[in-house]
């Protein structure tokens, strides 16, 4: 079923044990195939919501399918269409960036003599072929993030969920992590990516989702998003986008 | 995950654990067998020739069992727990697992195999130390290897509920300083429970690592203070219950999933 969307997500609830109630209904869809931006404040519920699809943070109440897969009722096999590049830097750093993807493909069963060659090819891509065999902790800051990305894509997955990936990335690095997003866009994966970057949002993504304090404000095409503006300006020579991003998340 | 699929994640688990346990030796095997080159001088050479014989064998013999399971115990249990605690809390590599479609049975599996290696590992290099000291005899090797492998795992298993439960590095090492080592010391490392007043020895048959070390000596002396079978009983049963514990706590993700 081609029209299935990549993530569908209906009236999600998460409260966590300390009282604090991340996620208040959220309902949202991203379809298959495209570059889909969720954009909030810090504290909005972004990686919350991240986590929920991926299994790592358990939901209060609500559904969440992956490609027509419920998560809940089939983790297992929504897990292995998913790849997960995280906030945080959290691979091994006493490891090396060949051992950390191919590694990550043996928890999903694939052996390594599918896993290297297939290894190679994409730390090629993200040019860390060269840096293979140097221990983790001794990569820039812009080799970790790429080592991430390789790590979430090593299995082949069909949904690519990418958290703040350009944080702390220099202009131009970014810019070659915006080129390799919509190179895999165009192979077919759909992307899920949160930023605090609006100018990467409105470069890349089709739909856009604002969260804020739980909830989404604003969900639709990026011209319907940008439709929203209300003529008034920050005063800074910014996007409209952000303008927007603005006006819907200001504190009241 | 077809079960083909589930041996490789096991079977990287494994791999990865072992690559680590000999980057680390310093930290990993080393100290074991610094101690055990301590205790072998102290209690075989230096008092072991004073106390002369325990249970009709010579001193150093009658401890070579128990410093080796000391060692075993303490090195399994602590492999899992500290990996298992650094993966969830400080490099967060644990979600590498997490996020994965491993079962929680592999996880398990994938930890403890890794404890299991470097419990056997540690069990066969104090007995090499050993023979610097004494000639041990092995009375029945395969009840040395059985209670090697199964001590390796259940106290992994443990170290595994520890590190699930672990939320600082108090967390880690009370349970190891507190609770182990002191079952440890009072399982009859050193002394056959016959030698303790009657009330002494029914207190020490609470303590289940006594089962385990005089199991363990059962293989290298032919007696033991505890009879095999009720030795063999108290270590699967022990085995059973930390491993239904653990898949519980994964299960729940109590500790892992928020």
């Amino acid at each position: 079923m081609t029209d299935t969307p990549a993530i569908a997500i209906s009236d999600l609830r998460k409260r966590y044990a300390a009282g604090t109630e991340a996620l208040r209904g959220v309902s949202l869809t991203v379809p298959r195939g495209e570059l889909f931006a969720l954009l909030g404040p810090n504290g909005a519920g972004k990686t919350t919501l991240i986590g929920v699809v991926t299994g790592l943070v358990t939901k209060t109440s609500g559904a969440v399918s992956v490609f027509g897969v419920d998560n809940a009722q089939e983790p297992e096999k929504t897990r292995t269409m998913i790849g997960l590049c995280g906030q945080e830097i959290n691979f091994d750093p006493w490891m090396k960036p060949l051992d950390i993807v191919v590694n990550q493909a043996g928890y999903y069963g694939i052996p390594r003599s599918v896993a290297i060659p297939r290894a190679e090819r994409i730390l090629t891509d993200l040019g860390l072929w060269e840096k293979r065999d140097q221990i983790g902790f001794r990569l820039s800051g812009g080799m970790k993030r790429r080592l991430m990305i390789a790590r979430a894509l090593i299995h082949e997955p069909q949904l690519l969920i990418l958290d703040e990936p350009t944080a702390g990335v220099d202009v131009e690095l970014r810019r070659s992590m915006w080129d390799y997003l919509t190179k895999l866009t165009a192979q077919g994966i759909t992307i899920l990516l949160t930023t605090h970057y609006l100018e990467e949002a409105e470069q890349l993504a089709k739909h856009v989702a604002i969260i804020n304090k739980g909830e989404i404000v604003a969900n639709g095409t990026l011209e319907e998003i940008l439709a929203l503006h209300d003529g008034t300006s920050s005063g800074y020579s910014s996007g409209k986008l952000e303008d927007v991003f603005i006006q819907l998340t200001k504190e009241v | 995950m077809t079960p083909y699929q589930q041996y490789i994640s096991f079977y990287t688990m494994l791999r990865k654990g072992v690559i680590r346990i000999f980057r680390i030796w310093s930290q990993t095997l080393l100290p074991s067998l610094v101690t055990s080159v301590l205790y072998f001088t102290v209690f075989g050479s230096i008092l072991g020739s004073r106390i002369g014989s325990l249970n009709g064998v010579p001193y150093i013999l009658f401890v070579v069992p128990g410093l080796i399971m000391l060692s075993v115990i303490t090195n399994s249990f602590m492999e899992v727990a500290s990996t298992f605690f650094f993966s969830k809390f400080f490099s967060r590599n644990i979600d590498e697992i997490l996020v994965s479609p491993t079962p929680p049975w592999v996880i398990i599996a994938g930890f403890i195999a890794s404890g299991v290696v470097r419990g056997m590992l540690i069990g066969a290099l104090v007995l090499l130390v050993s023979l610097f000291f004494a000639l041990p005899s092995v009375a029945h090797p395969l009840v040395v290897l059985l209670f090697l492998f199964l001590s390796s795992a259940v106290f992994a298993l443990g170290g595994l509920v520890n590190g699930i439960f672990a939320k600082d590095f108090d967390g880690i090492s009370i349970v190891p300083t507190f609770v182990l080592t002191p079952l440890v010391y009072l399982g009859g490392v050193f002394y056959s429970i016959h030698s303790l007043p009657p009330l002494w020895q029914t207190i020490s048959l609470a303590n289940p690592i006594l089962y385990i070390i005089n199991g363990f000596r059962y293989g290298f002396l032919g007696t033991s203070d505890v009879s095999l079978a009720v030795c063999t009983l108290v270590l699967f049963g022990m085995g059973a219950i930390l491993t239904g514990i653990n898949i519980y706590l994964l299960r729940q993700g109590l500790g892992l999933r928020q």
